[in-house]
């Protein structure tokens, strides 16, 4: 990450020492601007970003949306959201000097006269200042536009600049199928080039998540058993206690698989058995994600449960099943939790079962990896009125509570040699004075200095659909069934038979 | 305002009685709920003038989430014979809700002068093993830093404090032979230094730093060393040969050699200032352009002259910090390192000789 941007400094002696290296001016245009992403993060981000200092030396704001509205009716609108959503109280005059830098472009996007009045703010923008000013356009309107927006930039020059970046930042899902995933990257890449194109997932800029890149590769206890030899199989859960909430529309036509599994779910496994990379620039890393995702086969039909949850106790109140749900079809087949096995086919995991399950209106909310090693070739000590010796355990939260636990075996007080499991547990919020920035922060401003690490590049998302398009067209033929489970439980307990005999899933 | 969750005190005590009530407090507050977990990553030893306690804590309640995990603080009252101690565990955030509140823990030790040649044989076995130490002294007492120097990592420092800017480097410069030295006069030069590095980042105008002719800065009246400081960054940083900077009327003027003309550096008083730190500062090239930079209402004011005298004007965002943020800014630079600071201190102190 931090090649990048030393090679764009290197000749400006002034920036070593500083934390926060000098981003280019930037006019930054939200495609959506009135949408609910812009109003509970993209907006209270930016202010956040603003309030620290850390926006570029000359920043302007131009949002595009449908509604129509004044500049100064949507600064009110910004303002309230911020008011509203930032994880600071914000200061009066930052926000004020912000908002003068705000304007509105009313229209729809497929509205030739939209971008001609954008690319007149663009231009007077720099024209005001004297300087090019680099574009990031970030896309946070439903799918169905990502590829107009991308061509409408493109037929309207606005795909490049003189003396300048133009990037491009496009929302998650990017596509609902391979297909479409792949025909949204040709769309994209006629106009763009892939180095002006950042594939937004949001659970990338998350310290958590980036603190498994630094737990494997910081520490070199870890690097000596991550293998075949050493792990027995690994977990990966993304648990959620609560239910769709008012988002029945949006998912009814996704469902948990392509709601977590195909991007975050499929991130945090890469990033658990990705090789160390050379350097930390962005393509090595995303490289080294690659291979891992190409190893990796669809799973098979009897690898994948799916289920949704039915009435229940959840949240310690009463809890209706998905189907009961406001805005869920009566015949839906969507599912509320799925759990895969797979396997990373190559020389450190073959052999070595990954185990993936995410779910609405479990037990509780938790994200973690949990790594089991294989248990101990022999063993000296008689397992007779203790629950004996049981394989260690690591185990990465990525939320709530980030940190990391290791079960040891540990003696009982006594005079008989008797062990039981003992967990040393390491929580990173109490070792870092600091609390993390919002994940949006991270990622625009990494958009902004143009640092694409943390972002999908077009080979990794269509690897990605490549191990989940299979199950979904197995889906769609109802080859399997939709099994049920109790709001509040831990899943369905058909999740079970995905399991290699001898192994069990961690309690939610 | 984080909640008590044990206490311990004692009139008289060894430094081995505050620690053995540290370990019972501890282990006794883990039985009553694990889930206050002890937050482990700094030690803070504070050294202060007892009368002025109670501005000190205030402030050390300021700098919010950057508390450090144990904070000594000795509170020095000139005829003490005894110490008198106690012991404090705080509890941050709600573990119902959060699943885990951090614990920090807070040694309130009262010592007299006469314990301060030797403060590190009382502090010692108060500091958590392995974790960086930093070390305060906010109201001087030096003999007590120099104690504490072989067992701290880092020693924060506020360079406006000092009687002038001369000894506030030449001290700087001594205590950075022997730990790391975090400077708050300039912390608060960071987000001028951020800006100046980003008016000459665009490759166009970094042919301009080699035609930088004068530099003047402006600032609270107590915060000289400061704009000093901001001199030897530029100098360090551009390879600039210290000349001579003379104070005369309360504002200094002087030059340094840069590599193709000599630089006239101005600093001046602004009176009106009510906070530390600088006020303004105004860059201008033999080619004929000027950059400024003021406080203004949220951020920085930026004016940019070119050399055919046609200027700019713009707002740089960003929010005032305050005492308890550059304290709080202070504390956090402890883990990390800015290897710019030292050269700034050699140029800047070469400056004043």
């Amino acid at each position: 990450m931090a090649v990048v941007e030393e090679k764009s400094h290197q000749d400006n002696p002034l920036v070593e020492g500083l934390e926060r290296r000098p981003i280019h001016p930037t006019t930054m245009v939200i495609f959506g601007g009135t949408g609910d992403l812009a109003h509970r993060k993209l907006l209270p981000a930016i202010y956040n970003l603003a309030h620290e200092g850390a926006l570029p030396e000359r920043f302007n704001l131009i949002a595009v949306s449908r509604s129509e509205m004044s500049d100064e009716e949507y600064r009110e609108g910004a303002r309230d959201a911020i008011k509203q959503y930032s994880r600071r109280e914000p200061d009066a005059q930052v926000l004020d000097k912000l908002l003068e830098q705000v304007r509105y472009v009313p229209g729809t996007f497929d509205d030739d006269s939209v971008f001609d009045r954008l690319g007149e703010d663009l231009e007077q923008f720099d024209r005001d200042a004297e300087v090019a000013f680099n574009r990031v356009f970030y896309l946070s309107t439903a799918p169905s536009f990502f590829g107009l927006i991308v061509e409408k930039l493109g037929e309207h020059g606005l795909h490049k600049h003189d003396d300048a970046e133009v990037r491009v930042v496009i929302e998650k899902p990017f596509g609902t199928r391979e297909s479409e995933a792949k025909a949204l990257n040709r769309q994209v890449l006629k106009v763009l080039k892939e180095s002006q194109v950042y594939r937004i997932d949001h659970y990338l800029g998350k310290e958590t998540v980036q603190n498994v890149l630094a737990f494997r590769f910081a520490n070199g206890m870890f690097e000596p058993i991550w293998n075949r030899n050493y792990i027995d199989y690994v977990q990966i859960t993304a648990a959620e206690d609560m239910g769709i909430g008012r988002r029945a529309e949006y998912y009814d036509s996704a469902g948990a698989l392509r709601d977590l599994v195909q991007n975050h779910m499929l991130q945090l496994l890469t990033l658990l058995c990705m090789e160390p990379p050379v350097t930390f620039d962005a393509d090595e890393v995303r490289d080294e994600k690659v291979k891992v995702l190409h190893a990796v086969a669809p799973p098979e039909e009897d690898e994948v449960v799916r289920a949704r949850y039915t009435g229940g106790m959840a949240e310690g109140k009463e809890a209706v099943g998905y189907l009961e749900e406001e805005g869920v079809p009566d015949d839906s087949t969507t599912e509320t939790y799925v759990a895969l096995r797979l396997e990373v086919d190559n020389w450190r995991w073959a052999g070595v079962p990954i185990y993936l399950r995410t779910g609405k209106r479990l037990a509780r909310k938790v994200t973690e990896i949990a790594v089991t090693l294989k248990p101990v070739p022999h063993l000296a000590f008689k397992a007779d009125g203790s629950v004996g010796v049981q394989p260690n355990q690591l185990i990465l939260t990525v939320q709530p509570n980030e940190g990391v636990s290791l079960s040891l075996g540990a003696k009982i007080p006594g005079s008989q040699m008797r062990i039981r499991p003992v967990n040393m547990e390491f929580l990173y919020g109490t070792s870092f004075l600091s609390q993390s920035p919002e994940a949006y922060e991270r990622l625009i401003m990494d958009a902004m200095r143009g640092d694409p690490t943390l972002f999908t590049r077009d080979d990794e998302v269509e690897a990605q659909w490549r191990i989940i398009d299979p199950i979904l067209e197995s889906w769609e033929k109802d080859k399997t069934p939709v099994f049920e489970y109790p709001a509040g439980s831990q899943g369905p307990e058909e999740a079970n038979s995905i399991l290699m005999p001898g192994h069990r899933w961690r309690a939610i | 305002m984080p909640d008590a969750a044990a206490t311990w005190s004692g009139e008289d005590v060894a430094p081995g009685d505050v620690e053995e009530a540290l370990r019972h407090l501890l282990q006794e507050q883990y039985a009553r709920d694990n889930a206050h977990a002890p937050a482990r990553v700094l030690n803070l030893v504070v050294v202060i003038d007892r009368e002025w306690r109670g501005e000190i804590m205030n402030r050390l309640e300021q700098v919010g989430r950057y508390h450090a995990s144990r904070t000594i603080l000795c509170t020095v009252e000139p005829r003490r014979e005894t110490i008198d101690a106690s012991v404090v565990l705080t509890v941050e955030g709600d573990a119902d809700r959060d699943g885990l509140a951090l614990m920090r823990e807070r040694v309130m030790l009262a010592v007299g002068e006469k314990h301060l040649p030797k403060l590190d044989t009382i502090v010692d076995p108060l500091v958590v093993t392995d974790l960086q130490t930093l070390v305060w002294s906010p109201h001087g007492h030096p003999e007590a830093v120099d104690a504490l120097l072989h067992l701290s990592q880092v020693v924060l420092v506020d360079s406006v404090n000092e009687p002038d800017a001369a000894s506030a480097l030449r001290r700087a410069k001594e205590l950075s032979e022997d730990a790391y030295v975090v400077d708050l006069a300039w912390l608060r030069s960071t987000p001028w230094r951020e800006r100046v590095a980003a008016t000459f980042d665009p490759p166009r105008l970094r042919a301009d730093l080699l035609r930088i002719d004068s530099v003047t800065v402006r600032h609270h009246p107590q915060s000289r060393v400061a704009g000093v400081l901001f001199f030897g960054w530029l100098g360090s940083r551009l390879g600039w040969k210290a000349g001579s900077l003379t104070e005369a009327n309360g504002a200094s003027r002087g030059t340094a050699h840069g590599p193709r003309d000599d630089i006239a550096l101005a600093l001046e008083t602004e009176s009106d200032q009510a906070v530390p730190g600088l006020a303004g500062v105004e860059i201008h090239t033999s080619s004929g352009s000027s950059i400024s930079l003021d406080r203004g209402p949220g951020g920085l004011v930026a004016r940019r002259r070119d050399k055919k005298g046609k200027e700019q004007r713009w707002s740089v965002l960003g929010a005032s910090r305050g005492e308890g943020g550059i304290l709080g800014e202070g504390i956090r630079q402890a883990l990390l390192r800015d290897p710019t600071y030292a050269g700034a201190l050699d140029c800047g102190e070469a400056l004043l000789r």
